[in-house]
């Protein structure tokens, strides 16, 4: 009981429950009133963040060769660096994932959403003191767009054909429109940086809530409050201290001792144990990020769409999520898509096990003989662990899968994208458009599933330049259809990003753009002594 | 060992010997090309005779040169076999680093950047040239200098050593004399169960249960060991006090159990008998008589462990999270930090020839035998 009353608590401070429904659920707790009364008092008067501290976090995802250059910036710990010391252009909502203003504060697209025209904030100045300028902002973008830039955000970067100024405004021009540029401009290694950070892109300079005191590759790195800060609603301790901490059961014994205030990355093995120590709060989000099992679309035996239906059919998908993500997690539904996503297409029959139909198609696709599966641990936690369930269920619908372990060392270079039936992982993308312009068009870089269709490139298309939102969530929908019912794609879920913090570490915001907060954690909480 | 190694290695100081006596062929290595299987006469002479007559008159530094030569070209084939190992090792460097966010532009951009496009021989030699003039070039990875960010792991790693050392060779040496002393009574046996426990647990096993019970259950120690450059001294010990356990009970079984064998050993012997008949203590007799003769065994498994305090406590660094060296070359060979990998592993080399040179020669110091192989 006492667990549902701190959630009760909890909801008031999040702001997701008023006083009326607050006593109501009080009350069929069978807690009177007047301490009803008081308890909403305290939980509201918890949600007023407090000033000061300092805030200690224990990461996973550091090493020696990590580069100061936001760039370059690949690792779950420089991703929490630069959100500490940087800002962008343009941020995400993190409930709807909407583009809320950050460095801009107000955006205009062209009719066919080709040319966007961006207002630059005025009075934000950089940690040496100099104001920011729309000069700084444009080579930031430069620097990024450069064909010859080994910045990670090359990518999505590619359809911005020019940048310039127009007065004071930033006027981007596309190649072709791009209903969700905006979005894009959230990528975490555009960072503003002074000058574009062309004269020294590892000097650590931004407008972000703190200043960078101390980096240490794969050790550690120190912050200090930014007094100037051009925001009120964030950067709420005096001084924030990442330690970089590889191990998981280091973090968890650093968090249980209480040296320091959140880790990441809690494995699901272990969060059952976790979740009894007292002064612990487990902290899961859900997030973009899936397990796949991806089968090549023109390679023998898996060009059979028949072949392809009975493999989908054969997965127990909720037996994954229940023994490999601990049940923290969703169950997929062969899309790359889920309900964290703007303009979700509702309403698609939740595809489920079933070994009749799956031995229907089998018998029709006129297949015979054991299908080869290859997998390692390094595909996501559990890969290998996964394919055997995936064995044991597809057996009774009469199909053999033979699971190979490959190892993990080049798995990503010899087996996944190369081989023509294997285990791997996505991350999340902030737009639909983005996630399918990686994987799924005809020519995209990373079409890991060889799913080349004509047809669906040209709705993937004329959805990107889109603006009525109706009509593009029809096309959302067409395109989900298709690679779900076609696809190579067996998606059997999508993992929540499960981290834990003390309970004195208050505020927390479960962001469904990215992990630890899409990286804001140590901005956005403050602690209560 | 040692004796064996120096009449094999004779022809390694060739050169130093035909300086001296052979002019200006000295300076092309003539031993390799010139020198026939049989010793020839008129070389024996002139070379030979110098080298054995010094080789007699000054058998330890003769000794040093030759393993100091012999280290030099150890050193070299390491770094082939390194550079060879990840070489053949699946992905490269712009591929693993940029990891599944790569695009074919940016791993093209990054390999034109570093040269990897050039063959492996040619970009081998550049690397050798720097090294031999103590520039390890820079990562490819962070591009910070690499000899600088070495400097500071390996002084971490020493640090960690050093206490670890102090602590578990005199204790060891000690625990060993001892169990002989009570040799089959209780003391000896409690040593030896505990010992071959703490051996027989891997070592992250060890550090865990340091942690369970001295961090989170008593709240006693300092944890994580994570040290850092504005750290004081006394803070940095604090930090440093159970990764120092662990490592302790680790490496002290394997010393522990050689000291006992090498005196019980020695115990045998008549002189011991003589000194047992003259009437002295045991404790004495282990002291004066045997242990100084079992000195050597005990010497090199001590170095041996030393070498691994520094160069193979990659789990402890882990377990602990301390920036030490392992630490360092495990996240360079994650990415195929090729300059980072190399100037670690010919360190760890380093560090293991230097040990094992050093455990010969206090071998031959206090076994003068030993100075005149047969």
């Amino acid at each position: 009981m006492s667990d549902y009353k701190d959630f009760l608590a909890r909801q008031v401070m999040l702001g997701k429950m008023n006083r009326r429904e607050f006593l109501g659920r009080a009350a069929a707790l069978g807690i009177a009133v007047s301490t009803a009364n008081t308890l909403f008092a305290s939980s509201a008067a918890a949600q007023e963040p407090k000033r000061g501290g300092h805030l200690k976090l224990g990461l996973e995802g550091a090493a020696a060769t990590d580069s100061r250059d936001p760039a370059k910036a690949l690792s779950q710990f420089m991703f929490v660096v630069g959100r500490n010391w940087g800002d962008m252009l343009v941020e995400s909502h993190p409930t709807t994932g909407e583009p809320v203003p950050a460095l801009a504060e107000s955006w205009e697209p062209s009719a066919d959403a080709a040319t966007w025209t961006f207002t630059i904030r005025k009075g934000v100045k950089f940690h040496d003191g100099k104001e920011l300028t729309i000069d700084d902002v444009i080579k930031t973008l430069q620097r990024h767009t450069d064909e010859k830039s080994e910045s990670g955000a090359l990518g999505v970067m590619k359809s911005i054909k020019e940048i310039k100024a127009d007065g004071d405004k930033l006027v981007l021009m596309l190649t072709e429109g791009n209903a969700d540029l905006p979005l894009l401009l959230t990528d975490y290694h555009l960072i503003i940086q002074p000058n574009g950070g062309t004269d020294n892109p590892d000097a650590m300079i931004g407008t972000g809530p703190y200043k960078v005191a101390s980096f240490e590759p794969g050790v550690r790195a120190t912050f200090e409050r930014n007094a100037d800060d051009w925001r009120t609603d964030r950067g709420y301790v005096d001084s924030v201290e990442l330690i970089a901490m590889n191990d998981a059961t280091a973090r968890i014994a650093a968090l249980s001792s209480g040296q320091v205030h959140f880790i990441n990355r809690v494995d699901p093995k272990t969060v059952n144990l976790l979740k009894k120590a007292p002064t612990v709060e487990i902290l899961n989000t859900s997030g973009r990020g899936h397990y796949v099992f991806i089968m090549h679309c023109n390679t023998a035996p898996f060009d059979n769409n028949d072949l392809r239906m009975a493999l989908k059919y054969a997965m127990d998908r909720e037996t994954l999520v229940q023994r490999i993500l601990g049940g923290y997690g969703k169950v997929g539904n062969d899309f790359p898509i889920n309900d964290t996503y703007a303009l979700f297409p509702e309403g698609i029959e939740q595809r489920v096990y079933d070994p009749d139909k799956a031995a229907f198609h089998y018998k029709k696709s006129g297949h015979s003989g054991p299908v080869l599966l290859r997998t390692s641990d390094v595909a996501f936690p559990g890969a290998v662990d996964a394919a055997v369930l995936y064995q044991a269920s597809a057996k009774k619908a009469g199909i053999e899968i033979e699971v190979k372990r490959e190892p993990g060392d080049g798995y990503w270079s010899n087996v996944w994208n190369v081989q023509p039936f294997s285990t791997s992982y996505w991350g999340g993308r902030p737009t639909q458009d983005q996630m399918y312009s990686t994987a799924y068009l005809s020519t995209a870089d990373w079409n890991d599933t060889r799913f080349k269709r004509p047809d669906f490139d040209k709705i993937l298309l004329e959805a990107r330049s889109e603006l009525d939102e109706a009509k593009r969530k029809d096309m959302y929908r067409t395109m989900a259809m298709m690679v779900r019912d076609e696809g190579g794609l067996i998606l059997p879920m999508f993992n929540d990003f499960v981290n834990a913090a003390g309970k004195t570490v208050k505020g927390y915001v479960h962001d469904i753009g990215n992990d630890m907060s899409n990286g804001y954690v140590a901005t956005r909480v403050w602690l209560d002594a | 060992m040692a004796g064996r190694l120096m009449m094999e290695s004779g022809p390694i100081t060739g050169p130093v010997v035909t300086d001296a006596t052979a002019g200006e062929t000295a300076l092309r290595s003539p031993d390799l090309s010139g020198v026939p299987a049989k010793p020839d006469p008129a070389a024996d002479e002139l070379g030979g005779t110098f080298w054995r007559r010094f080789a007699f008159r000054r058998p330890l530094a003769a000794l040093i040169l030759q393993r100091l030569g012999l280290s030099v070209g150890l050193l070299f084939a390491v770094s082939l076999m390194i550079f060879g190992g990840i070489e053949a090792l699946p992905g490269d460097f712009a591929t693993t680093y940029l990891g599944q966010s790569a695009t074919p532009q940016a791993v093209e951009n990054i390999r034109k950047d570093l040269g990897l496009d050039r063959p492996w021989s040619e970009r081998y030699l550049s690397w050798l040239g720097g090294a031999v003039q103590g520039d390890f070039g820079t990562s490819w990875a962070s591009r910070n200098s690499v000899s600088e960010q070495i400097g500071n792991r390996l002084g971490n790693s020493l640090f960690l050593a050093f206490f670890a050392a102090i602590i578990s060779v005199p204790l060891a040496v000690g625990l060993g004399m001892l169990a002989v002393q009570f040799r089959n009574r209780l003391p000896d046996k409690i040593i030896n169960v505990i010992s071959l426990a703490a051996i027989s647990l891997p070592e992250f096993f060890i550090g865990y249960l340091l942690i369970m019970f001295f961090a989170v259950k008593w709240g006693v120690a300092t944890f994580p060991a994570t040290v850092y450059d504005s750290m004081g001294f006394t803070e940095r010990l604090s930090a440093i006090a159970l990764p120092v356990a662990t490592l302790v009970l680790v490496v002290l079984a394997h010393m522990m159990r050689m000291t006992r064998a090498a005196i019980l050993n020695v115990m045998s012997s008549a002189y011991v008998e003589t000194a047992e008949l003259k009437g002295l203590g045991t404790f004495r007799i282990i002291a004066r008589h045997a242990a100084p003769n079992a000195v050597a065994p005990v010497i090199n498994v001590v170095a041996l462990n030393l070498a691994y305090l520094v160069v193979g406590v990659v789990v402890v660094e882990v377990v602990f999270v301390y920036p030490g060296m392992g630490q360092y070359m495990v996240d360079a060979v994650t990415v195929r930090d090729m300059p980072v990998v190399q100037a670690c592993g010919l360190i760890f080399a380093a560090f293991y020839i230097f040990l094992n040179m050093a455990a010969d020669i206090l071998a031959i110091l206090a076994n003068p035998r030993l100075r005149h192989p047969r």
